[in-house]
């Protein structure tokens, strides 16, 4: 079949829908690994992984809108995502995400104009204990400062930059 | 990346691989990896159900039943397949344990799935991870792959005739898939929507199948249990209570972090001993003693135990082991704001009661936050969730109304400072203004 995904992640695919007792099992981790091969779940992203499943693609577009993670729209290329729940809270976290607000020129769940950053409030991230924190893409930032986040959000930028080996 | 904080009182017995490379197969089984599942495999499953009984651990997740109780109602005899079904989707906030356990000692997951299926004959397990810790599922499926690879799992696993294969995954960002039977839905490539129960998952779980179910320290406690011996177990903590838990401190102490404790060791000892006390030389408030669903207790509650027992006889209870800390200066009615825009967020909107009340309940807060709520909006609010508790699908609705009720409860003149017109008086209404409102 003709496939959107990296012939990496096509053979995962395959795999992953025989790993389970029924197919339907791998639609979760399927959009999650889609997401982060292309981005966002696409109409042609959503209807392949359908076809994968063997459901619907309502039955897709059902489960995406449940999960938080899941997006149908493009996110920037660093998904900037700050905790502002309880732990956090007590220790700053809405000034980190009001400084990454200023820092980005942004407001929640804005993308920058040249996609290379998106930002987030998130609930917890599971770094309570080394609040406040937040989330680049899969990566935790912990124990952050209005001054850390800053650097964080500059070697991303660095990393970004023409030349970086990144 | 996280990484445990120790003092002289903690007790490394989960802990005791962390930070010695045991990701590595071959240092796991240098220290004693792999020792309790060979132990279990000449065990037959009523004597494991037996060690596990007599150990005393009670479930880490929260609701702290206990384990070999709760395997022993798995039936012997299926037409369906069982299942071992370990719960990674550690999201309650305060609670960020089970992330050390993946990242420092994975095998030992998959060790206690071994052993949790010898006990019931289950022939697969499935590790269910949350999706923002994808970093862990790098480092579980490779602890998976060696364990495949040295004949741990898979077929015929330690050439003992049996089979069991181990499947690893993550969600995608869902509180109420911690639930275990919204989590089975999600295994299932569902919404993570709540099953009504009975029947409960030791009966008809995962594919309608016989499922154990238990969360990532529960199953990760597992093979120590074998390894030091049920009664030894036991006795690190107290009654009724077997073992050590992982503790997340979090909030207003000088050291947060996770330190793993004897099961009722004293919470004040633990913030002002352990944590170091309040910064600043500030007061001390509250705290919520066993993550954000468990209700808070006051600065003269905290000379207690913190085991399941004691905390629940305080009025609160244990919940998933996240303390959270919190000094004069923080707002009660902004925390309880916080706390229920979580939960109006993560309710899966299923049942009335709780996708209703948590709104209603946020929006009250809010409006009392802001000062713009009447004296009998601080009624409606215990009203409301008095209301709740009990009257859901699942315990999401609980667990947004209990702490709810004893925040007002316990700190109503807070809530009445806000009355009148009155913004905050602790000044975080501009900090919390473009965040919540």
């Amino acid at each position: 079949m003709t496939t959107l995904f990296s012939p990496a992640l096509a053979a995962r695919f395959d795999k992953l829908v025989g790993l389970y007792p029924v197919k339907r099992s791998a639609l979760v981790p399927m959009l999650l690994y889609a997401q982060d091969e292309i981005g966002y779940l696409s109409d042609a992203v959503i209807a392949e992984v359908a076809q994968r499943v063997g459901i619907s693609e309502s039955d897709v577009r059902s489960v995406i809108s449940y999960y938080s993670l899941l997006r149908t729209h493009p996110a920037g290329k660093y998904n900037v995502q700050v905790c502002t729940n309880i732990s956090c809270m007590l220790r700053g976290g809405n000034e980190i995400l009001e400084h990454c607000k200023k820092n980005l020129g942004i407001p929640n769940k804005g993308v920058t104009p040249d996609g290379l950053f998106s930002l987030e409030e998130v609930e917890c991230i599971g770094a309570c204990s080394w609040a406040p924190a937040a989330q680049v893409n899969y990566d935790f930032h912990e124990n952050l400062t209005p001054d850390s986040i800053d650097k964080v959000l500059d070697s991303y930028r660095a990393q970004a930059a023409p030349g970086s080996k990144k | 990346m996280a990484t445990l904080t120790t003092h002289p009182d903690c007790v490394p017995l989960i802990s005791y691989r962390f930070g010695k490379g045991a990701t590595n197969i071959d240092k796991y089984i240098q220290l004693q990896g792999y020792e309790s599942a060979r132990k279990a495999l000449t065990m037959t499953p009523d004597a494991i159900i037996a060690e596990m009984k007599a150990s005393n651990l009670r479930g880490r997740g929260g609701a702290g039943f206990p384990t070999g109780l709760k395997w022993s109602f798995v039936p012997k005899q299926s037409a369906k397949p069982k299942y071992v079904l370990v719960n990674g989707d550690e999201s309650e906030p305060g609670t960020c344990k089970d992330r050390l356990i993946f990242e420092h000692d994975p095998h030992a997951v998959i060790e206690g799935v071994i052993i949790a299926a010898l006990s019931v004959q289950a022939r697969m397990g499935f590790i269910y991870l949350r999706g923002e810790y994808r970093y862990l599922l790098t480092i579980m499926e490779k602890a998976v792959a060696d364990a495949y690879a040295r004949g741990f799992l898979g077929r015929n696993i330690f050439g003992s005739g049996i089979d069991l294969d181990v499947v690893t995954q993550t969600g995608a960002g869902a509180y109420e898939v911690g639930e275990e039977s919204a989590l089975m839905e999600s295994l299932e490539g569902k919404r993570g929507i709540p099953r009504i129960r009975p029947p409960f998952p030791a009966v008809v779980g995962l594919y309608g199948g016989p499922t154990i179910i238990n969360n990532a320290e529960t199953i990760a406690t597992v093979p120590h249990i074998f390894r030091i011996g049920a009664a030894a177990y036991a006795k690190l903590g107290t009654e009724r209570n077997g073992g050590t838990r992982l503790f997340c401190l979090s909030g207003h102490v000088n050291r947060p972090g996770v330190y793993e404790l004897p099961m009722g060791y004293n919470l004040k000892k633990m913030i002002y001993e352990v944590g170091g006390g309040i910064p600043n030389g500030k007061k001390l408030k509250a705290v919520v003693p066993g993550g954000s669903s468990t209700p808070v207790l006051t600065a003269d509650e905290i000379d207690i135990g913190m085991d399941f027992d004691q905390v629940g006889k305080a009025g609160s209870m244990l919940g998933s082991g996240g303390v959270v800390v919190l000094d004069e200066t923080a707002c009660m009615v902004e925390f309880a704001l916080r706390t229920m825009k979580f939960y109006r967020h993560e309710s899966c909107g299923w049942c009335i009661p709780c996708r209703e009340g948590t709104d209603w309940l946020e929006k009250s807060l809010i409006r009392l936050h802001k000062g713009g709520a009447v004296d009998k909006d601080i009624d409606n609010i215990r009203y409301l969730a008095e209301n709740m508790l009990g009257r859901t699908f699942c315990p999401l609705g609980d667990a947004a109304a209990m702490p709810t009720i004893a925040f007002v409860k316990k700190f109503r003149k807070e809530f009445e400072d806000h009355l009148d017109g009155k913004a905050c008086p602790y000044h975080h209404a501009a900090a919390l203004q473009p965040a919540l409102v």
